[in-house]
């Protein structure tokens, strides 16, 4: 028996202040209200436009449980199609990443398309004549998502026709992604290489939470960072030492609490944050030769440092991506059903930077995000327990209370103290309302 | 000391006996110090740096992926993971005696299990093998997995 669907009330009492409850893991119901309404009326990251160079370049992915096509049209424009011929529904492109030139073909029965989803042309199309094509939804073409946002490069997509604007979504938030791309000299990013593709059978609101979750590196993450502090005692080193890279990178991982504590965590309406507002894991890196020059030179030393001394650890950008600044990283958490996420990991050259910087980040995607990795193994461990145990009959809550305060408002920008599971609780008040902001009660029932 | 074809074939399947049986401390000092374990994500990918890699592993984090293994807090390994290689006879591509440096190429089929999971990689081993001090030492190793570009789950132990 349906539960939350139509039921806004059932869907809002899921989640109160200090706990939410399991169905919003586990439950296949709300999974598919998730891709119906949270998915449509939020502002979802598609791709970026360094992945469509040239006219009529294309990436297929999904937003939500939905297949899309990110293109370039013939005027430049980065267009975001529904992925599914108009006639019967084939998927106009299986290939993840091609080149269509100036229009798309179907591959079943040749209909075509411009790269905007105007149909163009129909073979034999004379069969349709006096049948009133022009009525149907076929005849209007590949269908277009309701609104694309390019920002900086990072293409944004909604769903729904009507909704929230891309400003008023992001708000504020939008600062994370400035400095990502402001650490380039020539202030533009490009993609490097293909994604991390990585299958996890647990919920995707699991892996968003994670990304904010400053108190279990110590305790998850002992048997890889803690090993590698050992290793490196063992090896006759001092703490104080210039560290190779892979230790720069994994080393602070096994910092104390009072660390996270202090590097504070900032929300923004709307289930936007980020943690790392003082400091961050990524503070301490060495200074690659030659880069910090070539900031100066782009933005002024004054600038260039201001934008070097932000050093973000993880912001996430409600509902499903995280980006690190400080390296370029950027992790898309995709639903494929209530127990079951592909995240895919991409980095990102900064144009006009030394390769140095691109090898550093290369090196943190896969020694901290890869299928392969040391650290990702424990993270999958315990998303798949908790997955596994929230199966568990007489506890239906999960807690989300650490620092929680009475009447907490999340339309205002705080800074807490960075172990607050304040961002928790974002996420899940943004959760409510956009699940439910499209939601319409049932008839009463008789 | 000579070597011959029937000694570069016998250490490649001795390594993955090694593997297999999870003598991790023999099979790091096959190793030589500047070696690097490198698993492609990209299909023929050429550089191993500046894109992501699956795996591009110096001495030092090798010897901190064969630690874990064995760490009390290692919860990804509680229980412990079990491999298998089954391997094709290799292809010795390059004899360079003088040099005494040779290169193997080996299609194999690894298989990893896991409580009550287990998955099946096919995928093309290179070796990059070197005679020093009368010994067969690994100098670089790239494993090409046929489906490097499909989602994984956890891949624990060493193809």
């Amino acid at each position: 028996m349906a539960r939350y669907t139509d039921n806004p009330a059932a869907v809002a009492a899921l989640v109160r202040g200090r706990e939410v409850h399991r169905d919003v893991y586990i439950d296949p119901e709300v999974y598919r209200l998730e891709m119906k309404h949270l998915f449509a009326n939020t502002w979802v990251f598609v791709g970026h436009d360094s992945q469509t160079p040239n006219k009529g370049d294309y990436f297929t992915t999904q937003i939500g449980d939905q297949p899309v096509i990110m293109v370039r049209h013939t005027d430049n424009e980065i267009k975001v199609l529904y992925n599914r011929c108009p006639h019967k529904g084939t998927k106009i492109a299986i290939d993840r990443t091609g080149n269509t030139g100036k229009f798309f073909r179907c591959p079943y029965h040749a209909w075509s398309f411009k790269t905007d989803g105007c149909l163009l042309a129909i073979p034999l199309k004379k069969g349709y004549e006096g049948t009133g094509l022009e009525q149907s939804e076929g005849a209007k073409g590949m269908k277009a998502v309701g609104a694309v946002h390019n920002y900086r490069g990072f293409v944004f997509a909604r769903l729904a026709e009507d909704g929230i604007s891309f400003d008023e979504f992001f708000g504020d938030a939008l600062s994370s992604l400035d400095n990502m791309v402001d650490r380039s000299p020539a202030g533009r990013l490009e993609v490097a290489g293909p994604p991390l593709r990585y299958m996890h059978q647990c919920n995707w609101k699991m892996l968003v939470e994670n990304q904010t979750d400053t108190c279990h590196p110590m305790v998850a993450h002992e048997s890889s960072a803690g090993t590698a502090v050992q290793i490196w005692k063992e090896l006759g080193y001092s703490e104080d030492d210039p560290k190779p890279p892979a230790m720069e990178i994994i080393a602070p991982f096994m910092s104390p609490y009072e660390f996270f504590e202090n590097m504070g965590i900032r929300t923004w309406p709307n289930g936007h944050g980020h943690t790392g507002v003082h400091h961050s894991i990524h503070s301490n890196y060495s200074a690659i030769p030659g880069y910090f020059e070539k900031m100066c030179e782009a933005y002024g030393e004054e600038k260039a440092k201001a934008i070097l001394d932000e050093n973000r650890h993880n912001t996430v950008y409600f509902p499903n991506i995280m980006i690190k600044g400080p390296i370029q990283q950027l992790r898309v958490f995709i639903p494929l059903a209530a127990d079951k996420t592909l995240v895919e990991s991409y980095i990102y050259r900064l144009v006009d930077a030394p390769d140095e910087l691109t090898a550093r980040t290369a090196m943190y995607n896969r020694m901290i995000n890869a299928p392969t990795s040391i650290v990702g193994h424990d993270d999958l461990e315990m998303y798949e327990r908790a997955q596994e145990g929230l199966l568990a009959d007489g506890m239906e809550w999960v807690n989300i209370q650490r620092l929680y305060e009475e009447d907490e408002d999340f339309d205002e920008e705080r800074v807490e103290n960075g172990t607050t599971e304040r961002q928790m609780r974002n996420q899940f008040n943004a959760w409510v309302k956009f699940m439910t902001a499209s939601m319409t009660e049932k008839e009463a029932a008789e | 000391m000579t070597v011959t074809r029937d000694d570069l074939i016998d250490f490649i399947y001795a390594e993955a006996r090694m593997l297999d049986e999870g003598r991790y401390d023999e099979w790091l000092d096959l190793w030589l110090p500047d070696g690097h374990y490198w698993m492609p994500l990209d299909w023929k990918q050429e550089d191993p740096l500046h894109v992501t890699s699956l795996l591009y592993e110096d001495m030092f984090m090798l010897k901190l992926r064969v630690e874990r293994l064995n760490g009390a807090r290692t919860f990804s390994q509680k229980p412990k993971s079990r491999c298998h290689h089954v391997i094709q006879r290799p292809f010795v591509d390059e004899m360079d005696e003088a040099a005494g440096r040779f290169v193997t190429n080996t299609n194999m089929h690894y298989v990893e299990t896991r409580l009550d999971e287990q998955f099946l990689l096919a995928l093309t081993a290179t070796h990059e093998l070197k005679l020093v001090d009368g010994r067969l030492r690994i100098a670089n190793k790239r494993v090409d997995l046929l489906n490097c570009d499909a989602a994984f789950g956890n891949i624990q132990l060493l193809p």
